[in-house]
């Protein structure tokens, strides 16, 4: 086992009792970038690999554990292309605040991952620059659309990762590739410099191998921001260790995401972590969230509308790409048509669609109240129950260019992730067990600003059933346990 | 069923311009996805108030105070075409070049 297959923890606490040398960490995620990465292609943007061993700093034991920042979220001096042909050219000219926060901590950038363009995708192929692979089995997608961070982390080219979440773009690439992945309460990790996909959807969050990962990622990166004005002014998450001690608590197995279309084989594994959950003293019920099966039309309703108005800002005026055109007009028109790719140019075909007068309120408006009929099952489940739990997909990582043809499909497996949104609560997705040596991931599903409670639970079933400790086998190639 | 003239129509609206293969594809899949997005009918949700955000929001107001963290230089570094300090684009009206 090389020093990149281990936790940030571990290495955090080898680095501490002086068993390794800092540099060491960052040489053996180098090393794993350049045997994994060309047949992975978890990331758009390497940085020198000199430049990254020259950032380690031995009075800053965070500079020694490399991370990997999806190529959405600003970073000074980088390019950010959001995996789109119209910022293919565009470097970064600020840092977003979670960036700020972590340079405050010396963080050393790895570079920036892979995603469907503009975060819109379930499988990391809408990506202009072309697909990341499972590293779990090549054949297969790592999920989207933090694709490239989940499965950075999966295969050790990066210790952990930042993502961002809109209808479960950390969560489902978490699952897929084997990893943990936190979407946070909205409004508790700032979006400024995130680039703006659906504004009252999207959280960052971080992509990690273990719990323990997890909680001390977004220890750093929540806290109130001025220059986010949805961000939040409350008392932040603060680490602590974790003890898993969940007995007596109260879980909730949400009926509606067992049924329609699921996998047996991860029903499976989520009948099981149940017992689990049993042995370790919490009672499990199941619940009913009678609108959840309507989140996917509602999700798909007003995500595209968002997109459709927070996408108006590219049009070849201050930079990105621009196309031809005798007038602003057809310049700005042309520059959108080629620069955007199919999936982009549909969500914003259907958000200007159900925002176009005489729709808006058969369309948008609806979506609206059923967003609030969504979000009003969850209150009432947390009347009952402490967490709720659920299946991160309902379908083991699909096959590349499985669903690529029919965006209906694409979309309706994301059902067990888009109420979270939908609602602005906090989940996590951990591994819950293997079929056929594919990653099945489990949702737990909390009140707003119940992150730490979530940790707990997370971390209670991972001591328990410690699938996170298994490492991919890239190829016959062992790296691993 | 969306029309070719609809899609147009929308594509004016969000200033995009598609080719005609795309406008068939989009007009098949859009209608693919307002069909399923039918089932919003099935419950009457004429009592129901939209939930517009999740979290109770409200404006957040700041002094007037200029904050002078991005140069010119900044601003103008990823243009596709600048001219002494400005952005250049094609003649808001007509058709010369």
């Amino acid at each position: 086992m090389d020093l990149a297959d281990l936790t940030a923890h571990e290495l955090l606490t080898l680095i501490s009792k002086r068993e390794i040398a800092p540099k060491d960490v960052v040489k053996s995620c180098i090393d794993r970038i350049e045997r994994c990465e060309p047949l992975i292609k978890a990331y758009l943007y390497i940085r020198d690999p000199e430049e990254i061993i020259n950032s380690v700093r031995e009075d800053m034991p965070y500079s020694a554990i490399p991370i990997a920042i999806k190529d959405n979220i600003l970073v000074r001096g980088l390019p950010n292309t959001c995996a789109s042909k119209i910022l293919s050219n565009f470097i970064a000219p600020y840092n977003a605040t979670v960036i700020e926060k972590l340079k405050e901590k010396s963080f050393n950038i790895t570079g920036k991952t892979n995603l469907d363009e503009f975060a819109m995708g379930s499988s990391t192929e809408n990506s202009a620059f072309g697909p990341t692979r499972n590293p779990w089995d090549l054949e297969r997608v790592p999920g989207g659309s933090s694709g490239g961070s989940a499965a950075s982390v999966a295969i050790g080219s990066s210790i952990w990762a930042l993502g961002s979440d809109t209808g479960g773009s950390i969560r489902q690439p978490a699952s897929f590739c084997g990893v943990v992945g936190l979407k946070p309460t909205y409004g508790t990790v700032s979006r400024y410099g995130l680039v703006a996909f659906a504004s009252s959807l999207d959280q960052i969050g971080p992509i990690t191998k273990d719990v323990t990962d997890c909680a001390l990622l977004y220890s750093f990166i929540n806290g109130h921001d001025p220059n986010d004005s949805t961000s939040l002014n409350v008392e932040p998450y603060r680490y602590s260790p974790l003890t898993g001690d969940i007995r007596g608590m109260k879980i909730g197995l949400i009926k509606e995401l067992l049924v329609e279309g699921i996998d047996p084989s991860v029903e499976r594994c989520i009948r099981d972590a149940v017992k689990t959950f049993q042995d370790l003293g919490a009672i499990v019920e199941e619940v009913s969230l009678p609108h959840i099966s309507y989140s996917v039309p509602t999700y798909y309703i007003l995500a595209p509308a968002e997109a459709s108005s927070n996408l108006a800002r590219f049009d070849g005026v201050r930079y990105g790409f621009r196309a031809g055109g005798k007038t602003a007009e057809e310049m700005m028109s042309n520059t959108r048509g080629e620069g955007f790719g199919p999936e982009v140019k549909r969500r914003i075909m259907l958000g200007t669609y159900v925002l176009s007068a005489g729709y808006y309120e058969a369309f948008y408006l609806k979506a609206l109240k059923f967003r609030n009929l969504i979000a009003g099952d969850f209150k009432k489940a947390f009347e009952r129950f402490d967490v709720l739990i659920s299946p991160t997909s309902p379908i083991l990582p699909f096959k590349l260019g499985e669903k690529v043809e029919n965006p209906l499909e694409m979309y309706l497996s994301d059902i067990c992730t888009i109420p979270i949104n939908l609602a602005g609560l906090p989940a996590i997705s951990i591994p819950c067990g293997f079929v056929n040596n594919l990653p099945v991931g489990l949702q737990i599903i909390g009140p707003v600003f119940s992150e730490s409670r979530l940790f707990e639970v997370a971390y209670g079933f991972e001591q328990a059933m410690p699938f996170h400790k298994r490492r991919p086998q890239l190829g016959g190639n062992t790296y691993g346990v | 069923m969306l029309s070719i003239e609809e899609v147009i129509h929308i594509e004016r609206l969000a200033r995009l311009k598609l080719t005609d293969k795309e406008r068939e594809i989009y007009r098949n899949q859009l209608n693919d996805v307002l069909n399923y997005a039918a089932k919003l009918d099935e419950i009457d949700t004429s009592n129901v108030p939209p939930m517009y955000h999740v979290l109770p929001v409200t404006n957040v107001l700041r002094e007037d105070i200029p904050r002078n963290n991005f140069s010119l230089e900044d601003a103008l570094n990823n243009a596709p075409l600048k001219e002494e300090g400005f952005f250049v684009i094609p003649p808001i009206l007509g058709g010369e070049e």
